[in-house]
């Protein structure tokens, strides 16, 4: 067992350590409930917790199997977060050629790119050639009908499901000074300052949460974003042990990758009110879809991976 | 032998199953009624061949074994794959459409009725390619809630399969589909056929999302 192998085991079981503390916290307050009464909150939080059990285990494995097992994962996520988000945008008819090629080639594609570490394609893949290519296929249909709406609809999707979640395996592809496989911990490393960053925004913001930031949009408040991403800061600097960062720099590092998260998950739902959904699907009980559940991974990868590229690798 | 060909439905019954949920992640709303079993006529919109393997996807297991989708027979009993598939996998009521045939649908749907079969049934009667919500619906659904009246007649919106799997396209997308159950409705004293008709779709049409109203 190498190194890294013993990192990621210690850092899955650390999560599954705090699941087991929040679980054993819900049990207490539903034993100290009344019989016969029904706290929904309680019931939210529990099927929460229960998702992330589910969430830890996969992310664990995936990393435990390493190169492989992070691109199948995120692989489906965003062949998940795709056709979440291809369900509620405008299309028509005549878009589907288009839309099967960014299923079934521009998809698999991006993540073969990312596999073989093909950084100078991978990054321009999606952003220049689907951009350029799909809607010339959308165009030879000859339907004008809210043209511009569909495509733009479409390559949003793609840039948002498939180039920025993808992201998250190419931080495997990034090299420090001959560091191994130690970069696959960038992984871990991402995922747990801004997830964890998100739910102690949730938790302050439920707390001493008073301005909101956009009221028409999100519950989110500045306290709670504050707190959120001074918590992050905190996490990331107890996790700079496995990253190439050193102390500060973690701390600056998750510090970005929250702030921009947060905000990203502002954008997410402003989309999803506008398409007058409260979730972007039924996939993750108690938690919506997996856009509901990565909107701010989503937003931080792409911006996470070029600020490490630029001043680490 | 039998028993082998019994064994092969359910496997291709559960592979249909699985791919469905898989492709389009597939998933009941049950709005108007509870998922128990009790005897139905579930009748729904229909843009897709695709619809009725996603009503029967989505129905649990109970349900699924006592539920019998009235079918074309000219359809079903095309080549040998279908024949099996139809009458076999999804227990179709085969019926004949063909004006020279004297097949007395009606009969075969009433005897289904009688053993205590639920019916899933596209009172359109064909594939609807226009960009209206719904065609007008056929005769056959007023005639079973008149024959049969105690059956739950339960409007049933399949989602966005014009979108998965359009006419003439070869590849599905990969597109999230629901199916929504709305309140059961019943032929009352007295309702003439058109007035129950008009009626049913526009229970139907309630169901639509948003989007298509």
């Amino acid at each position: 067992m190498n190194s890294t192998t013993e990192d990621i085991l210690l850092l899955t079981l650390g999560s599954f350590g705090i699941l087991i503390a929040m679980t054993f916290v819900g049990e207490v307050l539903r034993a100290r409930e009344e019989p016969g009464f029904n706290n929904p909150m309680l019931d939210t939080y529990m099927t929460r917790v229960q998702s992330w059990w589910g969430m830890v285990a996969f992310i664990g494995l995936a990393l435990l199997l390493g190169r492989f097992g992070v691109m199948t994962l995120f692989a489906f996520a965003s062949f998940a977060a795709l056709r979440e988000f291809l369900t509620l945008t405008a299309k028509a008819r005549a878009d589907h050629l288009s839309l099967a090629l960014a299923f079934f080639a521009v998809l698999p594609l991006q993540y073969v790119f990312i596999g073989f570490g093909w950084d100078g394609l991978y990054a321009i893949f999606i952003p220049v050639y689907a951009f350029l290519l799909l809607p010339i296929v959308s165009a030879l249909r000859g339907n004008a009908n809210r043209f511009l709406m569909r495509v733009a609809e479409t390559q949003w999707a793609l840039m948002i499901s498939v180039f920025c979640v993808s992201h998250v395996p190419a931080l495997m592809n990034l090299d420090f000074y001959g560091n191994g496989d130690r970069s696959l911990l960038l992984v871990a490393f991402l995922v747990m300052v801004v997830q964890l960053g998100d739910l102690l925004e949730y938790f302050f913001g439920r707390r001493i949460g008073k301005t909101r930031i956009a009221p028409g949009l999100s519950p989110k408040t500045w306290e709670g974003l504050g707190c959120g991403v001074i918590s992050a800061m905190l996490i990331g600097a107890l996790l700079s042990w496995i990253t190439p960062f050193g102390v500060a720099g973690a701390m600056g590092m998750a510090g970005v990758a929250s702030l921009v998260g947060m905000f990203g998950s502002l954008v997410v739902a402003a989309i999803k009110r506008d398409r007058g959904v409260k979730d972007w699907s039924h996939l993750i009980p108690g938690q919506g879809g997996f856009v509901d559940q990565l909107d701010s991974v989503i937003f931080a990868a792409p911006i996470f991976y070029h600020l490490t590229k630029f001043f680490y690798a | 032998m039998k028993f082998l060909r019994q064994f092969a439905a359910r496997i291709v019954g559960q592979s249909i199953r699985v791919f469905a949920r898989a492709i389009t992640a597939v998933r009941a709303d049950w709005q108007g009624i509870e998922p128990v079993p009790r005897q139905r006529v579930y009748f729904a919109n229909h843009t897709s061949n695709g619809d009725m393997p996603m009503i029967w996807s989505v129905l649990p297991p109970a349900m699924r074994r006592t539920v019998r989708p009235v079918a074309a027979a000219d359809y079903w009993l095309k080549n040998k794959l279908r024949a099996f598939v139809g009458p076999e996998v999804f227990n179709c009521v085969l019926v004949d459409r063909r004006p020279e045939v004297q097949d007395k649908p009606m009969d075969k749907i009433i005897a289904a009725l009688d053993e205590g079969s639920s019916l899933i049934i596209f009172p359109e009667g064909n594939r609807n390619m226009t960009d209206d919500l719904l065609l007008p619906f056929k005769a056959g659904l007023f005639n079973m809630g008149v024959a049969r009246p105690q059956v739950d007649l339960v409007p049933t919106w399949v989602a966005n399969l014009t979108a998965i799997m359009p006419k003439g396209e070869i590849i599905p997308l990969p597109l999230i589909c629901t199916v929504t159950f709305g309140e059961p409705i019943h032929v009352q004293q007295g309702e003439s056929k058109d007035d129950f008709l008009k009626r049913a779709s526009d229970a139907l049409a309630a169901l639509a999302p948003e989007d298509r109203k």
